[in-house]
């Protein structure tokens, strides 16, 4: 099989060069869009999609920093009050004319609840109670309960919807035949085929120039490939111009072989490890499997034990092809927030076993970690290579891993004590990630490390229960403040004491890789999507 | 016969019932939907908020009562994920799924029992042992292994073939089919021999023993005596009389080639009814999983009931109309 | 017709003969030297299973014992520790050879134990279906039905999450989905058998039920079964391999022979094809002998062949 390869794709080669003068776009993704209303749910393969005909108040550039879309400026003009500056001239895709109220009709449908959708962008409009109030045909106040810093990225969490065709339509089946999906990108949608394709073409009329997403392919088609070995195939062999997720256990073959051109981009999602902080929990046993008391996890030395254990260059190398970012972070480089102070932890074995025997374990302890099998990148294959890894220095390490759908309802429920309105995870200590998609510190420690309060809508992805006051007084600082600096300080300081405490233990950024077939190039999103603005002819 | 059809429909209704019951709560033992659909910066509030979207805030049998009453005004739901009618997303799925599995039905029983009679009537000849080694394939290796093989020879090696998806379509009867265009069914092939190599293998070894055992029976053996003709004996006699084992394997097939073709059209990108069922089961689409399975007991239930009626038909000691005892 | 009953009545009388009827079964069996060579095989197999511990240079279940720096390894490499990687390593680090070995003891533990299991439950819930009819065939019958709508994946899922990952899960889900197909096919041969003299002249003698079932009608219904059942054993490791893919199968760091093919498929266009085709090959010689026994068993059972 070794030789096979190769001159199969030599052969294909040959059939690329005529496909390159062609001016449609095939994408093969492994995840496609459930429904075209942009209301119906947060999933980013309906994102990647809707983000070519909707288009919002704010977009998220490719590093995730918020850049005016629909809005030309989003400046604060009081302590509660944010002025949105709409801009002129922007069109619907049936020539209709783009103005405040169809900012406040899609805040209004947002807030009256889109019936039957899973996921509406609610978060975006749940917190901060705000109002929108129009000023002009081209101006917007937005107040909300007391100083609110995050407004831009919220502003960049759902689409703008035209009033005129959307109000009255059904959510979701008046999207899909095309009714009421009526945007004002550079793209105009076409058609959807659920589990076939999903089709887009060029809008002529489109506001923008070159610098704002204009269309570059005259027709865009979306194919779902879930499989990753099949989405190579793909486009190796020139049935689809461009892939995501390109499986990483070939990307080194692949950039040697030079058939397709690999993009690589580094990702905003964070994989990490997260231990509970029960008494005494279900998956954490001496070695002659007997409940401990107190929970080892407790004591940071274990904690520390457990980072400086993990050889996070050799599963970069081993494990994820090649390419991924080490860290110590939750929020990646360039983002709002980020703490150049945070250091990897370096991979010390030695370091790990005197910390373990300090901590009074000599000779360690059994724990089972959990994770999922079809959520990140590799997250089975990291479990497994950590595993190895905790074992070598006396935590003896069980893996069991599982399909999300169970995995991410035992994270949060199930376990012992759990009762309704108090649940309590199952696991003891998980392997997860974190998406940083609003480009800022705040989201992410606001989810990750305060204290879980299901009343305030804190720590909701806290599953540890890890609990430092200082953190969440500077959170909540952080929370209020307007003023960048200072909102900065105190993010970077909450970050600092609950990564130096081990509130999680951050393994790497994740990094993606796109195949493109010869002749292509991409910018790559930190977001993980695929934008077909971001995808070029070379030379 | 028509009391006995009646009998079994007035059954099946029955059991569709136990199924919706067992499908309603088993998906939610699996795990809770709203962790499907909540992205990362979904507090508890938003969560909420989800969990009324649903209507997963009243109690689980307060739900099932609300869906059956629905159920029986013929009103199966909205799927949770795609927003539409279930009833609507699985028929929109069911011609891609009929056509692969009608082609890979056709490719099993064209060339499974050809073969099986081959190896039936010469076991002990070259070919006959090529074909039951080769069947030793069909069965033994993961279909998901044998599908990446295929794409990998024939789509990337040879480049005959393309890798995934279902190509253009042209409508019949107001549903688009691939079979019809000559692109549609280039991407047709690999899924289909994919789908039909596990049921060939198993079709080859059951016609093959069962010649081997009519071979020797007095009926065939007084009707080469009387001197007919060797290709009457072989088609007439002899196929008649292995047949009730192998309907009943093609009438399992054929249904699991409908319900459950998961892996093969998760492999080949084939916008079918089993992609539809995985996709639907790993976000945890209850009204979508529960309507599709409710279709698909179904659907086994008229196979079922089909084979049975095609039993009395290829041999008269099966009865269907006994009284019940 | 009238051979049917005698050799019905020949396999009875045998006690009564000089010759054993475990002899007699041997000495049929032996007539086909590709069974016998497949017998000798398969117990070679179920002794490496048995015995991987001691035979392998690696114990690949043991964390401590591989390690993540030697992986992808090509067939022939050295390890760190000294021994030779004769089928090189996986993704992880594990030397094939030995996870193979081991694997081999998992897959033919789940697919014999599940076939069996799956194949004596069918084959009475079949048989019983076709002999009483009426409202108990009937009742079996619908309840077949409902299992054959069932997606072995929402099995294996309500599974997983019920009650955690394991070989014992595993096993439990493929008996849930396969006893079903049996029950079916037995029906089905049944229902033709009953109706033949021999059962009817049984039922005249006032024979009991049961022993007209387990006398009579079973090793005449056997034949098809050996088919489906040494194919389903076969498929019953395809399809582990198949939940493995899927994601619901067994813990990672146990791996099965289709576990270790499912993780290889990833790597399998990237050129590392040892990872897959070795247990793939592995897999093939298992199920090979398993059914080249089945076939001579087959016509070595069955009632109806004359000998």
């Amino acid at each position: 099989m070794k030789r096979l390869v190769p001159c199969a794709l030599g052969v294909l080669a040959l059939g690329w060069s005529a496909a390159a003068l062609s001016d449609e776009l095939v994408i093969g993704v492994r995840t496609e869009p459930q429904s075209i209303d942009p209301h119906w749910n947060s999933l980013s393969g309906d994102k990647q999609v809707e983000q070519h005909y909707f288009q919002r108040l704010v977009h998220m550039n490719e590093f995730s920093q918020p850049v005016p879309q629909l809005a030309v400026s989003v400046e604060p003009i009081a302590d509660d009050t944010w002025e949105v500056k709409l801009r002129q001239g922007v069109k619907w895709h049936d020539g209709a004319d783009f103005d405040a109220d169809d900012v406040l009709f899609t805040y209004q449908r947002l807030i009256d609840k889109v019936p039957g959708a899973p996921s509406a962008p609610f978060h975006a409009i749940g917190r901060g109670n705000k109002q929108f109030k129009k000023v002009d045909s081209h101006t917007v106040h937005v107040t909300t309960d007391g100083p609110y810093p995050t407004l831009r990225p919220d502003m960049g969490g759902f689409a703008i919807l035209a009033e005129h065709a959307a109000s009255g339509a059904e959510p979701s089946v008046d999207f899909n035949n095309g009714k009421a999906a009526i945007g004002t990108g550079p793209y105009k949608f076409v058609e959807f085929k659920s589990g076939d394709r999903t089709i887009i073409e060029k809008n002529p009329n489109y506001w923008g120039d070159a610098k704002t997403w204009a269309p570059k392919w005259d027709k865009i088609t979306f194919k779902p490939i879930t499989e990753g070995s099949s989405r190579l195939a793909a486009v190796l062999a020139g049935d689809v111009d461009v892939v995501d997720y390109l499986p990483t256990a070939d990307v080194a073959r692949l950039k040697k072989d030079g058939k397709i051109v690999v993009a690589e981009g580094s990702s905003d999602r964070v994989i990490y490890f997260r231990m509970h902080r029960r008494d005494i929990e279900p998956y954490v046993t001496t070695n002659d499997d007997k409940p401990m008391f107190p929970n080892p996890l407790l004591d940071w030395r274990v904690r520390r034990a457990m980072s400086v254990a993990i050889n996070r260059d050799a599963i970069r190398d081993r494990v994820m092809g090649g390419a991924s970012i080490p860290t110590g972070n939750v929020v990646p480089k360039g983002f709002f927030g980020h703490h150049e102070g945070i250091e990897t932890d370096p991979y010390d074995p030695e370091e790990s076993k005197k910390l373990l025997a300090a901590a009074g374990y000599p000779d360690g302890f059994k724990i089972t970690l959990h994770g999922p099998n079809d959520r990140y990148i590799n997250d089975a294959k990291i479990a497994e290579t950590v595993a190895q890894m905790w074992t070598r220095v006396g935590i003896k390490t069980a893996v069991s891993t599982m399909p999300r759908n169970i995995f991410f309802t035992k994270q949060r429920s199930g376990g012992p004590n759990s009762q309704p309105y108090f649940q309590m995870p199952s696991f003891s200590v998980t392997l997860v990630g974190w998406g940083t998609g609003t480009g800022e510190a705040l989201y992410s420690l606001d989810g990750l490390v305060r204290t879980y309060n299901d009343l305030a809508g804190h720590g909701y992805s806290n599953s540890g229960r890890y609990s430092n006051l200082r953190v969440d007084v500077l959170i909540s600082m952080a929370e209020k403040e307007l003023d960048d600096e200072k909102r900065l300080v105190h993010l970077r300081e909450a970050a600092e004491i609950a990564l130096r405490d081990y509130a999680v233990i951050p393994i790497h950024f994740q990094v993606n890789f796109w195949g493109l077939r010869k002749g292509l190039k991409m910018t790559p999103q930190t977001n993980e999507r695929t934008y077909g603005w971001n995808i070029d002819k070379a030379g | 016969m028509t009391a006995f059809i009646i009998r079994r429909l007035m059954q099946s209704v029955i059991v569709i019932w136990v199924m919706t019951l067992i499908v309603f709560f088993g998906v939610n033992v699996i795990g809770d939907p709203v962790e499907m659909y909540a992205s990362d910066l979904c507090n508890q509030a938003c969560r909420q908020r989800i969990v009324e979207s649903l209507g997963l805030d009243r109690p689980i049998f307060e739900q099932y009562l609300v869906f059956l009453g629905s159920a029986l005004k013929g009103e199966l739901g909205n799927s949770f994920r795609l927003g539409v009618p279930s009833l609507e997303a699985i028929m929109a799925r069911l011609p891609a799924t009929i056509e692969l599995a009608i082609f890979a039905m056709l490719l099993t029983v064209t060339v499974g029992i050809p073969l099986g009679m081959w190896a039936g009537l010469r076991p002990k000849s070259i070919a006959g042992r090529l074909i039951m080694g080769g069947s030793i394939l069909g069965f033994s290796l993961p279909s998901f292994w044998v599908g990446l093989m295929l794409i990998l020879i024939f789509a990337l090696q040879l480049g005959w073939l393309p890798t995934t998806g279902r190509g253009d379509t042209r409508e019949f009867l107001g549903l688009e089919f691939s079979f019809l265009t000559v692109d549609g069914f280039r991407h047709m092939i690999l899924p289909g021999v994919n789908l039909s190599l596990f049921f060939m293998a198993l079709l080859i070894r059951l016609v093959r023993a069962g010649v081997r055992e009519v071979l020797f029976v007095d009926y065939i053996k007084f009707a080469h005596a009387k001197g007919l003709h060797w290709h009457r004996v072989i088609f007439v006699h002899l196929l008649k009389n292995i047949m009730i084992p192998v309907i009943t394997v093609l009438g399992l097939e054929f249904g699991g080639l409908l319900a459950f073709a998961v892996i093969t059209e998760t492999i080949f990108a084939w916008p079918g009814m089993g992609k539809l069922l995985i996709d639907s089961i790993n976000l945890l689409d209850r009204p979508l999983i529960v309507a599709y399975l409710m279709l698909i007991v179904f659907f086994f239930i008229v196979i079922n009931l089909t084979v049975d009626i095609t039993y009395s038909f290829l041999d008269p000691r099966v009865r269907l109309q006994r009284a019940p005892s | 017709m009238t051979a049917t009953v005698e050799a019905v009545e020949t396999v009875e009388d045998v006690p009564a003969r000089v010759e054993t009827p475990f002899r007699r079964f041997v000495m049929e069996y032996s007539e086909s030297k590709v069974a016998v060579a497949a017998f000798f095989g398969f117990v070679a197999i179920v002794f490496i299973a048995l015995f991987a511990n001691w035979i392998t240079p690696q114990n690949p279940h043991d964390l401590m014992q591989i390690d993540i720096l030697d992986n992808l390894l090509p067939p022939g490499s050295e390890a760190l520790v000294g021994y030779t990687y004769v089928l090189g390593t996986d993704g992880q680090g594990r030397d094939m050879l030995s996870a193979i070995f081991f694997g081999l003891r998992i897959s033919i533990f789940v697919g014999v134990a599940s076939g069996l299991a799956a194949f004596v439950i069918g084959m009475f819930v079949g048989l019983i279906s076709a002999y009483a009819g009426g409202r108990v065939d009937a009742f079996i019958m619908r309840v077949v039905d409902l299992q054959l709508g069932f997606p072995t994946i929402l099995i294996a899922l309500v599974l997983l999450a019920a009650l955690g990952q394991g070989v014992d899960k595993v096993i439990f889900a493929l008996i849930v989905v396969q006893w079903a197909y049996y029950a079916r096919t037995v029906r089905g041969t049944a229902l033709v058998e009953r109706r033949r003299e021999y059962v009817e002249s049984a039922e005249c003698l006032a024979l009991g039920r049961f022993r007209i079932i387990l006398k009579h009608l079973l090793p005449n219904c056997l034949p098809p079964l050996i088919v489906i059942g040494t194919v389903q054993v076969a498929h019953s490791i395809a399809l582990e391999a198949s939940l493995s893919f899927l994601g619901v199968g067994l813990p990672p760091t146990e791996p099965s022979l289709g576990l270790l093919i499912a993780n290889g498929r990833e790597y399998m266009f990237g050129g590392h094809y040892w990872i897959s085709v070795y247990p793939g090959i592995a897999l093939l010689i298992v199920i090979g002998a398993i059914n080249l026994m089945g076939d001579q068993l087959r016509d070595v059972l069955n009632p109806r062949l004359n000998r």
